[in-house]
């Protein structure tokens, strides 16, 4: 089925298929492997990408849903020369290990800095809380995103 | 000896360098073995098993092959070569030859066009399943002599008394590596009847001797190469789909690539062995330790998989960072029908630190003694014994430091809010501070590190020195924890050179750097780099006759003699090496001899609020003090140690794999509950650098001793919170409700 949406601040048509994901879209028919898929049952937010101006499991939201969408997933976001602030931070605050959650924190902390550019730590835990990551124990994301609250 | 410069270099060892991955990582562009693609290429897919244990009445793949755009799909009758594969006995075979074994466990493969049609294809094979009685009780499976490996120490004198006296009994569930990162893999033919190989992998050496095997080709025809990987804590150690992939591609003589969904996963890589565990020890009223004898049962799953030394890991650090003069132990690893074990970081430590601590708090209490006083009374040190197998310990081993520097972390403030955030139980606001119960708890551990039992333990590496900098080519894999870094910062402060680049190898261009596991890649891959790069810049001054190589040059006597270009003016200067560690025995049969090649120890203490009534946790805060050798790279350190702590904390009160006759009820993330941002406590350490005598400047591995002992400590904290006995992990909150 024919799509239309705006993809990382370009309009795009797309075919889809009709009960596939967001994610598996954008990963396997629009060569944007950013966004992980880790669990494809909304429990992860490794695929985490923002949908008018929501942040969402794009494992969840089916690619026909998307139409006349505005979404933003990480390759959006920034790039080799032009970091965004998130990405930034957590490549010098230790806030990546093997980097399969990376993606979706990104995205899910840009996010929230968006509307809240001074989180406190509390505010960072919770905002944060539907991303699993593995590897770090979550302490080099949060110092580095403390340090981009200014904390 | 030759001595590194005396200039400090950018990026070299010490500083907190930044990870030449991290960028292509937060901007999505980093590639992982899920990510690979390529022209032409078909996707994967597997048939399993619905039981733990089934006979293959039949199994028809016609009218599955009918389907348009299925290419093929193979089974046990399609293995050419080697119809098993396992790293220490290949026992398992490669597709079910007859009867499954193991929920999940392969039956067929499929290659078709897309994942949608490899899928439907996989549910119209025509299979027939007869169910079996699964063996799924591990003590039922020793009685029945089902047994991979049997382990005894028998040190000292076995009538050795103390006057007091504590036993316990101690079980561990089955905890998953949950890697981010799902198993994955890219074959592609390489169009003379070879495959190259991308594949989510801890030791592509070790893999690719078991693949060319049973696709019966030679070795130098398969070609397994390193890729971008999500994670790995041992679930990468044991093969996945790496045979079948290499199979359907050189089946469609075109690329094939398989991804497992996270349902798959599950039963798709080797976990944490759960364990049962009998303690004994007897100790004098001051609190020496007379003796322990303890029984361990492992359950090892229906393949052996690495599971022989992980029962030697747990039955020669039974007694734990503690002198004793007896130690009497018996450990099995047996064999049933539940979901494969093998390699989960702590590697069979875990299990037995969870119930040694148990133990020691048991004896503090029942001596009326501090609990870390009877640590420090009995702690092990260099030059004493291993109370297991009589080897005596040259390494430093800080026991006394480790606990002594814990102790002195300032303890968190008392529960001072009623944010729910804060609260066990979080924003479910299910509690109040009035039901919260503070605990504190301790735990130490004593790990091996690199492998043991006289097995023949070498990193290859190979460095690169010209004029545009220095390439380390090494089969080392990085799964996460910065090893590429460090190998960098290793390459530097050796060779004086900044402009370091880590070079993708596979197992044709150099030989194997073995696992990434074992907190051994540091100093092992870290050896073998460091080893290499010294040899080089040996002969950069030997060839300029000079004192000091730098990334200008060669210098002598502060004057540049020779720039880089001249001195690679023949071409580049570089140095192949295989690096070992000190040679390890075989266990006699006692137990008996130097089995390991160096040890590191680690204390951890827990603070948790516990409300007993409805039987809710909060890990308030994690501390640790750890003996590391030398800090390489300290943002890396602090990160193995919170991720490990974490890793520990998620086994002691939520991780765990349910199972029902062998099969998984929790194969999923929203049932395989795993600690999130707000279940992380705070994290504060200590670190204690004592020199390895011969870790890389001193290093020691580091990644696995955070994964140990935090465990013991939390329990330990929600047993002083709750007065509860609490001998099995991890804890449910019916453990504590009691209901
Ligand atoms: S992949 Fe979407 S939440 Fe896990
Ligand atoms: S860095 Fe590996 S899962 Fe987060």
């Amino acid at each position: 089925m024919d799509i239309r949406f705006r993809l990382n601040g370009e309009d795009r048509a797309v075919d889809a298929g009709a009960s596939q994901s967001l994610l598996s879209l954008l990963r396997d028919g629009l060569g944007l492997p950013g966004s992980k898929n880790a669990c494809e049952q909304g429990e992860c937010g490794s695929c985490t990408v923002v949908m008018d101006g929501r942040a969402v499991c794009s494992c969840l939201v089916l690619a026909a849903d998307t139409d006349g969408a505005d979404i933003t997933t990480v390759e959006g976001l920034g790039d080799e020369d032009t970091l965004h602030a998130v990405q930034a931070a957590l490549v010098d605050g230790g806030g990546v290990q093997c980097g399969f959650c990376t993606p979706g924190f990104v995205v899910a902390a840009a996010h929230l800095f968006e509307s809240n550019p001074t989180p406190s730590t509390d505010e960072i835990r919770e905002a944060l809380s539907g991303n699993i990551c593995r590897c770090t124990g979550y302490g080099g994301i949060l110092r580095s995103l403390e340090g981009l609250a200014g904390r | 000896m030759t001595t590194t410069t005396g200039t400090r270099i950018r990026g070299g060892i010490g500083e907190s360098v930044k990870r030449p991955d991290g960028i292509p990582k937060v901007i999505g562009n980093f590639a992982y073995a899920s990510d690979l693609a390529a022209d032409g290429m078909l996707w994967g897919a597997t048939l399993r098993s619905p039981y733990a244990r089934a006979r293959v009445v039949r199994l028809d793949p016609a009218a599955a092959l009918a389907i348009p755009g299925v290419q093929a799909i193979l089974t046990q009758d399609d293995v050419p070569g080697r119809k098993t594969f396992g790293q220490i006995t290949a026992d398992q075979p490669v597709l079910v030859d007859g009867e499954a074994r193991f929920w999940g466990e392969p039956a067929a493969v499929v290659a078709a066009d897309d994942p949608e049609t490899a899928r439907l294809a996989v549910a119209a094979i025509d299979v027939e399943w007869e169910e079996l009685e699964p063996l799924v009780d591990m003590e039922e499976a020793l009685g029945r002599d089902e047994v991979f490996r049997y382990a005894p120490v028998r040190r000292g004198d076995p009538d050795a008394t103390g006057t007091v006296v504590v036993e316990g009994y101690y079980e561990v569930g089955m905890q998953d590596q949950a890697p981010l990162g799902t198993e994955a893999g890219l074959a592609i033919p390489d169009g003379e009847g070879g495959v190259d190989l991308w594949v989510t992998s801890q030791w592509t050496h070790e893999d690719h001797d078991q693949i060319w095997r049973s696709l019966d080709l030679a070795p130098d025809q398969v070609r397994q190469h390193p890729t971008g990987i999500g994670g790995a804590f041992g679930a990468r150690e044991d093969m996945s789909l790496h045979i079948h992939v290499c199979l359907l591609a050189l089946r469609t003589g075109r690329p094939v690539k398989m991804v497992y969904n996270r349902e798959e996963s599950f039963p798709g890589h080797v976990h944490r062995h759960p364990a049962r565990m009998w303690y004994r020890h007897e100790a004098d009223a001051d609190g020496t330790l007379v003796k322990v004898e303890a029984k361990i049962i492992l359950d090892g799953g229906a393949y052996m998989d690495t599971t022989p030394a992980v029962v030697g890991n747990a039955v020669y650090f039974t007694t734990g960072p503690y002198r004793v003069d007896s130690v009497q132990v018996d450990g099995y690893g047996v064999r049933t029908n539940n979901p494969p074990t093998g390699a989960m970081r702590g590697f069979g430590v875990v299990q037995v630190c969870f119930a040694h601590e148990s133990q020691m708090d048991r004896l503090a209490e029942a001596l009326g003694m501090d609990p870390l006083e009877l640590r420090k009374h009995n702690a092990l040190t260099t030059g004493d014994p291993l109370p297991t197998t009589g080897q005596i310990i040259e390494t430093p081993l800080p026991t006394v430091g480790v606990i002594e520097q814990l102790a002195a972390i300032p303890l968190p403030p008392p529960l001072d809010s009623d944010d729910p955030r804060r609260l066990p139980g979080g924003t479910g606001l299910t509690t109040t501070p009035d039901y919260v119960t503070r605990g504190v708890g301790y735990a130490v551990s004593l790990k091996n590190i690199a492998f043991s039992e006289a097995f023949d333990d070498f990193a290859e590496a190979r460095v690169v020195l010209s004029p545009s900098g220095v390439e380390v080519h090494t089969a080392a894999v990085e799964v996460g924890q910065g090893m590429v870094t460090v190998l960098q910062q290793i390459a530097r402060t050796a060779l004086g050179v900044e402009q370091v680049a880590i070079v993708p190898t596979d197992t044709s261009e150099i030989g194997s750097a073995g696992s990434t596991s074992a907190s051994r890649q540091t100093q092992m891959a870290g050896g073998a780099v460091l080893e290499a790069a010294r040899a080089v810049r040996d002969l950069a001054l030997e060839q300029a006759g000079g004192d000091d190589l730098t990334s200008d040059g060669v210098w002598r006597a502060g004057e540049l003699v020779m720039t880089l270009d001249e001195l690679c003016a023949d071409g580049p200067i570089s140095h192949h090496t295989r690096f070992r560690h000190p040679p390890t025995e075989e266990p006699d049969e006692n137990g008996q001899g130097d089995l390991h090649a160096d040890f590191a120890v680690a204390a951890h203490r827990a603070v948790v609020d516990v409300d007993a009534e409805l039987g809710l946790v909060r890990v308030v805060q994690v501390d640790t003090a750890q003996d590391v050798g030398l800090v390489l790279n300290p943002q890396s350190v602090r990160g193995q140690i919170e991720g490990g702590i974490l890793q520990g904390v998620g086994l002691a009160v939520m991780e765990e794999l349910v199972l029902d006759r062998g099969i998984i009820l929790n194969a999923s993330f929203t049932d395989y509950l795993l600690p999130t941002f707000l279940d992380a406590p705070e994290v504060e350490m200590a670190l204690i650098e004592e020199p390895s005598p011969w870790g890389p400047f001193g290093a020691k591995g580091m990644g696995e001793p955070p994964t140990i002992s935090s465990t013991p400590a939390v329990v330990a904290a929600i047993r002083n919170a709750t007065g509860l006995e609490l001998n099995r992990v991890p804890i449910r909150p019916q453990d504590i409700t009691g209901t």
